[in-house]
């Protein structure tokens, strides 16, 4: 017998118990304003969330922010977000992006809970672009946001090969002395940039 | 293994004991802060309590779907009895690569299994990317806590210790200047590495992915940039649905730190573009615990730590006093489902307070478990003569009302008159650190029968 059929079989010597699986459809806190909820989450995980009017006024916000003005190179991943010193050309290393200092990418939606965005590997050509760059900048419509992780789990489906993070805030550890630090492994900081009119108020 | 006598190597420096307490407290501190704000918390626990029982009770169905579905996104599984087969397993993929140079982040299984050392004896270099884990590795100890393991070492300490590896500044003993020397350091690992190997929080059935957690962000740069990536999991990390997921993230990160979900939770389903996915799932002993009735709750635990930062046995001791790869309540009981004479002193690391139980996030019923364990050590014959005597005797009194009065009567006749030297001495275990309370001059069924016979007069 091999090593699996050795684990089922002990697996199943265990003594039989009926426990049903429960249902959490439709479980879980709501808000009364998701968008301002998510607003206090991010600056709670240290994240600085912008509102922006509409898609015109992307690369005004963008130049509001020290790194993004600062940067010496510039990724987006975003449509219209253009400047004289990013790189038009996709990158073909992953490891040439180690020298990356702001990556500009899209987020799916917002999860108001918690403050996370949904980031998914279909929009990059590396993985590690979400974390090796110095500094991240999302851009997400405003629109796009559900209340709490259950919600959120309704959205997504995996049926195909694919690599996705929910990613709430900068990188960070407390893992000196129990103080927390920001710009641990990955991105130092995080800017949410949220397009378009806020989503209208859910009737009660 | 005894836990009483290494926490009492550790509880000697009491300055320590007392930081290392304080720190602790605040993770349970805000813990209870980021519970607080999310009013079905209790329905949530009840949710991932059976969950969890109603997936281990067919765990050998939700393990067969999760291998099948995995295969079908270009995964590749392997099986693993015990610790030795998972390393075999490991050091085996990474040969047949030609890998050298490992990065491993997230993961407690593989120091149960003690892979790094296995490795290291094959020549490849392995490299723990978590800070915490990484700090420990360093100074070649075990970590001491599941969540933060370098909890137990101040900033100066690791000051010295950065001093010794990267030649950076004795003086630069600030968290965040410590932080930056470490992120410089571990970017050149992550570039270096020709493969990563992680741990896994969750594995879905329904759909053969699996969801990493970090703060850091060390599995997502471990793993992107490498085309090799093992992950290795313990039988009792499958969930059956995607949306279970909802529940666990939500009870994770706030019973862990007390933070609404971690900075990156990463989802995995199947191998990057022209990259290889192993996965390696392990038994080492989970499928024997999960045969007794009444310990295999235990293997709940989604390993958020709680129960730790909770216990007033584990904040005062550390988590090196526990001799354990998993130290607190939950690894008071994993540890006897082990070895139980080895950890044979692990059930009585605990006051039974039930604070565990308390803020578990998938309610095991932790103090009940040590005490059931104490009662198998007890018939198992396993206790220490000294406690074993202690209790024959404590029963025999206990048992016999004039044996009760007169031996109350003569210690505390004994204890106001006695000279110190003779009460607290060697064979007085209780009284090492403490002094007893004030000697009464009566006991209390004196003091009863006294007052109810002056009320009649």
């Amino acid at each position: 017998m091999n090593s699996k059929n050795k684990i089922l079989a002990s697996i199943r010597k265990q003594p039989v118990r009926e426990i049903s699986l429960p249902d959490s459809t439709g479980f879980g806190i709501r808000y009364e304003d998701p968008l301002g909820q998510f607003e206090n989450m991010l600056e709670q995980v240290g994240g600085v969330a912008l509102r922006v009017a509409d898609q015109t006024q992307i690369a005004k916000t963008l130049e509001s922010i020290e790194v993004y003005r600062s940067a010496k190179w510039v990724l987006s991943g975003v449509p219209g977000v253009q400047r004289d010193n990013s790189d038009a050309a996709p990158v073909d290393d992953p490891y040439a992006l180690e020298q990356l200092d702001v990556a500009v990418l899209a987020g799916e939606f917002m999860v108001a809970e918690n403050g996370a965005i949904w980031v998914s590997g279909e929009h990059v050509k590396h993985r590690v672009v979400y974390v090796i760059a110095e500094h991240l900048i999302l851009v997400v419509d405003a629109q796009q946001i559900v209340h709490n992780l259950h919600e959120a789990y309704d959205r997504l489906s995996f049926e195909q090969v694919q690599y996705g993070l929910f990613i709430s805030g900068p990188s960070k550890t407390a893992d000196i002395a129990a103080t927390l630090v920001t710009g641990a492994q990955g991105a130092r900081s995080l800017h949410v940039l949220l397009v378009g009119p806020p989503p209208a108020t859910p009737e009660r | 293994m005894n836990h009483p006598r290494q926490a009492g190597q550790y509880v000697a420096d009491q300055e320590r004991a007392h930081w290392h307490d304080n720190v602790i407290w605040f993770m349970r501190e805000k813990r209870d802060q980021a519970v607080k704000v999310i009013p079905e918390w209790e329905e949530l626990r009840e949710l991932g309590s059976q969950i969890k029982g109603h997936t281990l009770s067919r765990l050998d169905d939700y393990l067969e779907r999760f291998e099948s579905q995995a295969k079908r996104l270009g995964v590749q599984i392997h099986w693993a009895l015990d610790a030795e087969e998972h390393n075999q397993i490991v050091a085996g993929i990474l040969q047949a690569a030609g890998a050298r140079k490992v990065v491993k982040s997230k993961s407690m299984l593989t120091e149960e299994c003690h892979l790094n050392q296995f490795l290291q004896e094959r020549n490849i270099q392995v490299t723990d990317t978590d800070l915490g884990e990484r700090i420990v590795q360093l100074r070649q100890e075990a970590p001491s806590h599941i969540i933060t393991p370098a909890i137990h070492i101040k900033h100066e300490e690791v000051a010295e210790l950065f001093h010794e590896h990267f030649g950076t500044d004795l003086s630069a003993s600030d968290p965040d200047q410590l932080v930056a020397v470490a992120r410089d350091a571990l970017r050149r690992t992550f570039i270096e590495a020709d493969a990563a190997i992680t741990g896994v929080n969750f594995a879905v059935a329904e759909t053969g992915g699996f969801v990493v957690c970090t703060n850091e962000g060390n599995v997502d740069m471990g793993t992107g940039l490498p085309r090799l990536h093992i992950a290795c999991m313990g039988i009792e990390k499958v969930i059956p649905r995607i949306k279970d997921l909802g529940v666990f993230l939500r009870l994770l990160a706030r019973s862990a730190t007390g933070q609404p979900i971690t900075v990156y939770t990463s989802h995995f389903h199947g191998p990057a573009a022209g990259g290889e996915l192993h996965l390696v799932i392990v038994d080492n002993g989970r499928s024997e615990l999960l045969q007794k009735p009444k310990f295999n709750k235990s293997l709940n635990c989604i390993r958020c730590g709680a129960c730790m930062n909770t216990c007033p046995v584990y904040r005062r001791s550390g988590g090196h006093s526990y001799g354990y790869t998993i130290p607190g309540p939950i690894g008071s009981v994993l540890g006897p489902s082990r070895n139980m004479k080895e950890f044979s002193s692990l059930p009585y690391a605990s006051s039974l307070c039930g604070s565990c139980t308390a803020v578990c996030p998938v309610k095991i019923d932790l103090h009940h478990q040590l005490l059931e364990w104490r009662k198998e050590i007890v018939s198992a014959g396993v206790l220490p003569w000294t406690k074993r005597f202690a209790m024959k005797v404590a029963s025999l009194v206990l048992r016999n009302t004039w044996l009760y009065c007169t031996s109350g009567r003569i210690f505390r006749m004994m204890l106001r008159r006695l000279p110190r030297v003779l009460v607290y001495h060697r064979l007085n275990l209780w009284g090492r650190q403490r002094d007893f309370p004030r000697i009464p001059d009566t006991s209390f069924r004196e003091w009863y029968a006294q007052r109810n016979h002056e009320q009649q007069k």
